[in-house]
């Protein structure tokens, strides 16, 4: 039931950002629906990855979207052309197609908690019954992600720091000039 | 943000100093508490940060930037990588592989590798909090803009 409400939710959320005129609005209602996000993972269990949507989708993605819109117009444009009736049918009918087949991808897709399922099979049993004893960390989710994983996290670093070196190249420098 | 943000909000401005603090000790937490609960630090730096835009956010630009410097947050954004980087090199020298964190030399293996975590969260929460101090302060508009 409580699942129903969320995804209900979120549905709404998703229609309400899109819809809104004033951006401002838009972009807290992407922030209410990444918390809404997190509750889902959490009912998932997916505790590590609800605290990260939490923290990122709800709070510094709202921020730094409210800082770019800072150097633009809180608004849409007034005078947008209404659209096309034909556009409208076209672009709902991709949805619609989109929609209908990602759908049907799920279909074999196995059953949340599965055991027999293949994701549970590979080397979720061993992360699960050796970590502790390989890593010495409690939680196997950190164990995986900087221990077993360690290149992975190492390159995930270099991304983020390669962003900031990015925008203070493109956007400090037209600043300075 | 404008001059009319950064003034009169008398209510902002408490707040924000009241939350801030304990929005910075809650992001250490996250950061030292990857290893027993969710979290990590990833989620700690972005708090981390997170806990420096809304300072900027409430005193203004130019005001947050006072208090974190250009030089300063940049100067973290790399030593970030390099503390994480530097932790693989360091397993290298004592004789292990890239990254193997039990080749420290700190005793019982149960340490070493737990200090070695450790040490590449902090690595990594260091340079998140950074990025995100440096996207946020270098795509707001200053009032010179």
């Amino acid at each position: 039931m409580i699942d129903f409400l969320l995804l209900l939710f979120l549905v709404i959320c998703a229609i309400a950002a899109v819809r809104m005129k004033d951006l401002l609005s838009a972009i807290m209602i992407l922030g209410v629906y990444s918390l809404l996000m997190a509750v889902v993972w959490t009912r998932l269990n997916a505790v590590d990855v609800a605290f990260t949507e939490a923290s990122v989708g709800a709070g510094i993605t709202t921020m730094l979207l409210i800082a770019a819109l800072s150097r633009t117009r809180r608004g849409e444009e007034n005078g947008r052309k209404s659209p096309n009736l034909y556009h409208t049918l076209a672009a709902f009918a991709v949805v619609l197609v989109t929609g209908a087949v990602l759908i049907y991808g799920t279909i074999d897709m196995p059953n949340f908690g599965d055991p027999n399922a293949p994701a549970n099979h590979h080397v979720a049993p061993r992360y699960i019954e050796k970590s502790y004893e390989e890593t010495h960390v409690v939680n196997f989710v950190t164990a995986i992600l900087a221990s077993y994983r360690g290149y992975d996290t190492l390159g995930e670093t270099t991304v983020i720091f390669t962003a900031g070196i990015c925008v203070v190249l493109l956007l400090r420098r037209k600043r300075e000039q | 943000m404008k001059e009319r943000v950064a003034g009169e909000h008398i209510i902002r401005r408490v707040i924000a100093k009241l939350l801030i603090p304990f929005i910075q000790l809650y992001a250490l937490y996250v950061i030292a508490h990857g290893e027993l609960g969710p979290g990590g630090g990833f989620q700690g730096g972005v708090i981390l940060g997170a806990s420096i835009i809304l300072y900027a956010i409430v005193f203004g630009v130019d005001e947050g930037r006072k208090r974190i410097s250009q030089k300063f947050s940049d100067i973290l954004t790399s030593t970030g990588v390099l503390v994480y980087a530097g932790i693989g090199l360091l397993c290298v020298l004592a004789g292990g592989a890239y990254l193997e964190y039990t080749a420290l030399p700190l005793g019982s293996h149960q340490l070493a590798s737990g200090l070695g975590i450790y040490g590449i969260e902090i690595g990594v929460g260091i340079t998140v909090a950074a990025v995100m101090i440096t996207i946020f302060f270098e795509t707001a508009r200053r009032d010179d803009d």
